[in-house]
This record gives structure tokens, C-alpha cells and sequence, in this order.
């Protein structure tokens, strides 16, 4: 039976306590204002551990990090200047992502991430449930244009308005009018389109779920015979329709018991939520992934809607 | 067949409306790209940067010259307003003028090619050019001695220096009017900081503005004549000015000279000590225009 909405979360609450009902939750809040914090110490209380922003930055002066998509928008304008520390930092933060996976840089470091997250949990509370309808490969196409665009202008173009660097950037270095798109982010998941920016929109979501795809760090969902139908961790999911496949439905096909669609961000809100501990990370092997019989059919069923998904 | 058909068209509608809205977004934030990526004047990038064209695709906007930069002149412009490109650093001269160290510690930690790292001398460093520009309130076109400017500058006695005029007014006094050099200048805003007007008169510029360039097909004379060291043409013939005899004109002076007895020149007719007679005739207007 599913659960009524304003009941959501009081089982996993009476059984697990707070603590345990949003461990994840809390220790990712604690990771994504440390690493703001340790940008944020050089500068406040000149201890230098982190200098720059996420667009890049250097570690204790020496070990140079570079975004991705930052490094994807200079290849594409044609930049003289890429260094070989640029090519360090980007492989370093690449490597780091395909290793952690999934998209892990969303649930832990993006400052939006907050943002949105509020604004979902608002639009709950408020009982809004009207939703635009916006196709789930728009973030493919905004990522493809995002790329033109800097071939076209020859410069980092999308950096002009990237909600992620704006925020982010704007904490450390001061915002300016970025508090404007920061608004209209959230305003736009409250009253839009649910999930709407980090679920359907954001190029660098999109990025990072290709870069950590095959990663094997994964929500594993063993228990899942357990399973009583609740809902609950849809209703919480940022994309709720890569849940099925690791559920009852998969069992069902065969499929291995994770979550294995690289649109999850292992932000392990399913596990915080499920009063029957259904899910908990783990790892997810390659011939695991590969023994699975249609793991692209069941991909397929869920993009055809046959898998049926949060209601 | 029919459910796969629809679906299929269900597909691409979706494609086709997704693409539609995408590429607004994409034309938007390209137009947007070509208004927001011009630099105004007065906003000034970290020495070694490159280009503006070029420093635009290889900035990633992380701020690490600003956190490098002993004295905290270099700012990461904000969205909005006139703003250089969001998040690219720069400075103003007339608040925060570079104090150009000799380390140059803004570029050594820049992740790319922004700023040049093969820029290790900071006189060498281009990043504008100081113009006097309003030689109205200037005040040393007054005849009033300032030269904060010249005084200030690190690149001393090279990037400005003091050329004398006449001061027209009074009659008997000199002008130690300003002058910068661009073989010199580095544009580090040292001097626009420090004049002393309400507004002032000597700013940098970026080199676009602040330089004329002489038509690539012009030679001046003079010099391909020196480089060579003779007429580049037919030789040099010495013109024969058609004066009746005796008589003969001075190039230099514009003067005209009576032959002496002896042949030689100048002895008789110097306007200066007019003795009358025809000379001194022929010279009378350059004596009045003097
Ligand atoms: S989808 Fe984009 S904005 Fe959302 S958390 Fe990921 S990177 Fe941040
Ligand atoms: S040369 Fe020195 S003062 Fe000038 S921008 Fe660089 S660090 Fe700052
Ligand atoms: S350090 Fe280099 S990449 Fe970073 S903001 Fe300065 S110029 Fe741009
Ligand atoms: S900007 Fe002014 S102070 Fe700096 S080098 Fe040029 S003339 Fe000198």
C-alpha cells in the first residue's frame, strides 16, 4: 500500500529514530557546506586549503582540479591556453567521478543541489502537485548546446549563466545579480516543473551521470524482497524513474538488485527513507552489471512508461 | 503496429519540442554571450592576460590570481550591471591600480593559459595604456608644477617623461607636461590612481582605444633615408635657387645672405643687425613672423 503523503517518512522515523531516518541526508548537507567552508577558509581565516571554486581550484597549493564541463566548453572555443595543469586537473576530478560515480557530485558538492532539494520538499509541504512535463533527454540537448554555444562565441559562454558556478562562485567571491538565477531556479522547481533543473535541465547533471556511469560504488538494493510497496523512497528520489528496475519489477526480469541507471546521485535518500532497509550502498561489479539478461530492455520498458512509476 | 506508430510519433514530437526549446535557450544565451563579453574601458585585466578573445575561452573564472594577488586589487566581476564577463577578474586603476610585484605572484597558479605564464618580467606586462586624456584639467598644461604622475610611476623616467614647453601666459616660465611612452608603459594605473584632480586626467586605456596606427604603407622619408644612408631615389642634387648674383639662401634659417668680397657668406646681410639695403629687405617678413 502506498503511503499517503503526510505520513511520508513516519515509518522509517518511528523505527530507525532521527538520526537514522536521515543519516544520509545529514552527512551530505555536512559534506556540501565543509567543502563551501574550506573554500571559504582561505579567505576569512587564512588557512589556505582549498583556493579558487568548483569551476577549478588547487588543493593545498599543489593538486589543481578542473569541472568538466568547464574543460569540455574550452575545448570547444578552441582555447589557446589549456595547460597541462588544466589537462591534470580535469583527469584528476574525472577520474575521481568515475571512480565515487553515479552522480555523486550532484547529492554531495553542488550547492544547488540545496537549492532544489528545498524547493521539492516545499512544494510537498505545500501540496503542489502539478507538474510541467519536460523530456527526460532535454539535459542530453542542453549539454550538446551548451558545447555549440562555446564554439560559437568562442568562449565559455554558458559560465555567463551557469546556475552552478553563479552559486557557488557568488558564495566566495561575492553574487552580484546571480542571486536572480537562483531564485528562478527555485521558483521554477517549486511551482514549474518538479525536479525540474537537476532532474530534466542541468548539462553539468548530465555530464557527471556520463562520467560516473560505469562507476561501481551503487545504491544496492538486497533486501528488496521486503519491499511493501510504500513509495515512499519515490516520492523522495530526484529520479524517481530509475527506481523500478532495482525494485520488485526487476526481480521480476532478472536484473541485479541496485540501482544501476547513471542518472542516480547516491544520495541515498532511498535508504534514509525505507523503514524496511530495501537499499543500502555497496558495490556493483562489472560482471554483476553484465550478467544482468536485458538491462537494456528494462531500461527501455521504463522510458516506455510499461514499468510503472511514481504516481 | 498502430500503438508503435503512435509512440514513435509521440517520440519524435517530444524530440522536436525539447530541440525547439533548447536551441532558443542556446540562441538566447549566445546573444547574451556576444553583449556580456564585451570589456568596458575602465575595467582592466591581471597582467599577462591574454587577449580579450582568446582569455575568454581559457578563463575557467576560479579566482585564483584574486586569492594570489598580495594586495588584493583583483575582483571577479558579479552578473549584472556593466560587468566584464561573469566571474572574470579584474581590476579598476583608479581604486586599485596594480602595484606590479616583481614576483607576479597572480600568474604562476593560473590553471591555464589565461594569463601567460611566460611573463616573468612585470615591465614587460601590457595590460593598458595610460593616455592623458583631458589636457584641459591637467594641470600641469596650466604651468603648475604636479608631476604626481610621473613621480608615482614604477617604470620612472621611462613610461612618462616630463617634456618642457613654454609657458605661453606668463611668458617666462616652462610646462612640465606629462608624457607617456608606450614602448614603456605597462598600464598598471599606478599614475591614474595618483592624480591628484577630482576626476583624473591621466587613465589607462585599453591598448584598442589608446593606440593610432600609421597606415601600414607609410615610410617616412627621413628616416628610410637614415636606415639607408642616402636617397632612397635619385641621389641628393643640391638645389639651385635662381637669385641674382651674389646672393644666396640659407636652408636653415630661411635667410637670404649676401656674398662678401671674398666669396663668403653671411657676413653682410644678418637681419638682425639690419644695415639696410636689398637683403635685409628680402628678409624683413621672417624677422616679423619670429
Ligand atoms: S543536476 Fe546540476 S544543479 Fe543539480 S545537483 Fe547536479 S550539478 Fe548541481
Ligand atoms: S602584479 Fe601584483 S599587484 Fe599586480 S595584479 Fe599581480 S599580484 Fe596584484
Ligand atoms: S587564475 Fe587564471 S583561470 Fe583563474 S580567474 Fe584568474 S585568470 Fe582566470
Ligand atoms: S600606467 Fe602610469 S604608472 Fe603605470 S607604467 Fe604606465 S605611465 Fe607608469
Amino acid at each position: 500500500m502506498a503511503t499517503p503523503i503526510e505520513e511520508l517518512g513516519h515509518d522509517a522515523l518511528a523505527k530507525k529514530g532521527w538520526l537514522g531516518a536521515y543519516r544520509w541526508l545529514i552527512l551530505r548537507r555536512i559534506t556540501q557546506l565543509s567543502i563551501l567552508g574550506l573554500f571559504l577558509l582561505g579567505p576569512l581565516a587564512g588557512i589556505w586549503i582549498l583556493k579558487g571554486n568548483l569551476s577549478s581550484s588547487l588543493l593545498l597549493d599543489t593538486v589543481p582540479m578542473v569541472e568538466p564541463i568547464v574543460f569540455l566548453q574550452m575545448l570547444a572555443a578552441g582555447a589557446v591556453g589549456i595547460t597541462t595543469t588544466t589537462v591534470i586537473g580535469f583527469l584528476i576530478v574525472m577520474v575521481f567521478y568515475a571512480l565515487v560515480g553515479g552522480r555523486a557530485y550532484c547529492a554531495w558538492v553542488c550547492p544547488v543541489n540545496i537549492v532544489t532539494d528545498t524547493a521539492h520538499w516545499l512544494r510537498r509541504k505545500l501540496g503542489i502537485r502539478t507538474s510541467a512535463k519536460i523530456p527526460d533527454h532535454a539535459r542530453w540537448w542542453m549539454l550538446g548546446f551548451v558545447l555549440v554555444v562555446a564554439a560559437a562565441t568562442g568562449s565559455l559562454a554558458w559560465e555567463l549563466v551557469n546556475p552552478v558556478s553563479l552559486t557557488h562562485r557568488g558564495i566566495i567571491y561575492g553574487m552580484g545579480a546571480g542571486w536572480a538565477v537562483i531564485l528562478g531556479i527555485f521558483a521554477y522547481d517549486l511551482l514549474i516543473a518538479r525536479h525540474g533543473w537537476c532532474g530534466h535541465l542541468c548539462p553539468m547533471g548530465a555530464l557527471y551521470s556520463a562520467i560516473g556511469s560505469m562507476s561501481a560504488i551503487r545504491m544496492r538494493s538486497d533486501n528488496r524482497a521486503a519491499c511493501d510497496d510504500c513509495m515512499e523512497c519515490f516520492e523522495v528520489c530526484p529520479e524517481p524513474r530509475i527506481l523500478p528496475p532495482a525494485l520488485k519489477q526487476g526481480m521480476k526480469q532478472g536484473l541485479p538488485p541496485a540501482v544501476l541507471s547513471s542518472l542516480c546521485t547516491n544520495c541515498g535518500r532511498c535508504a534514509d527513507i525505507c523503514a524496511k532497509d530495501v537499499f543500502a550502498f555497496g558495490l556493483v561489479l562489472p560482471r554483476e552489471r553484465m550478467a544482468s539478461p536485458s538491462r537494456e530492455g528494462a531500461a527501455k520498458a521504463v522510458d516506455e512508461g510499461t514499468i510503472k512509476q511514481a504516481p | 503496429m498502430a500503438a508503435k506508430q503512435v509512440s514513435r510519433r509521440r517520440f519524435l514530437t517530444d524530440m522536436a519540442r525539447t530541440a525547439c526549446g533548447v536551441s532558443l535557450f542556446a540562441l538566447g544565451l549566445g546573444l547574451y554571450a556576444r553583449r556580456g563579453n564585451a570589456l568596458p574601458p575602465e575595467f582592466i585585466r591581471p597582467p599577462g592576460a591574454l587577449d580579450e578573445e582568446k582569455f575568454l575561452a581559457a578563463c575557467t573564472r576560479c579566482g585564483i590570481c584574486v586569492r594570489d594577488c598580495p594586495y588584493g586589487i583583483l575582483k571577479l566581476a558579479e552578473l549584472g550591471g556593466e560587468n566584464p564577463a561573469t566571474g572574470t577578474p579584474y581590476f579598476i586603476a583608479r581604486t586599485g591600480p596594480c602595484e606590479m610585484c616583481e614576483d607576479i605572484p597572480c600568474i604562476p597558479n593560473c590553471p591555464t593559459g589565461a594569463l601567460d605564464h611566460a611573463l616573468t618580467d612585470i615591465e614587460k606586462a601590457r595590460m593598458g595604456l595610460a593616455v592623458l586624456i583631458d589636457q584641459e584639467a591637467c594641470i600641469a598644461f596650466q604651468g603648475l608644477r604636479c608631476e604626481v604622475c610621473f613621480n608615482v610611476c614604477p617604470v620612472r623616467g621611462k613610461a612618462i617623461t616630463l617634456e618642457y614647453q613654454p609657458n605661453k601666459r606668463s611668458g617666462r616660465h616652462a610646462m612640465f607636461i606629462p608624457v607617456v611612452h608606450s614602448e614603456y608603459c605597462t598600464g598598471c594605473g599606478l599614475c591614474e590612481k595618483a592624480c591628484i584632480l577630482e576626476r583624473e586626467a591621466i587613465k589607462v586605456l585599453p591598448i584598442r582605444l589608446a593606440k593610432g596606427e600609421l597606415g601600414r604603407h607609410y615610410r617616412l622619408g627621413w628616416k628610410e633615408k637614415a636606415k639607408r644612408g642616402g636617397s632612397l631615389v635619385t641621389p641628393d642634387r643640391e638645389h639651385r635657387f635662381n637669385l641674382p648674383e651674389g646672393v644666396e639662401y640659407d636652408y636653415s634659417t630661411g635667410r637670404i645672405y649676401m656674398k662678401d668680397k671674398s666669396g663668403k657668406a653671411g657676413s653682410t646681410a644678418d637681419p638682425a643687425k639690419p644695415k639696410g639695403g636689398a637683403a635685409s629687405i628680402l628678409n624683413r617678413g621672417i624677422q616679423e613672423a619670429k
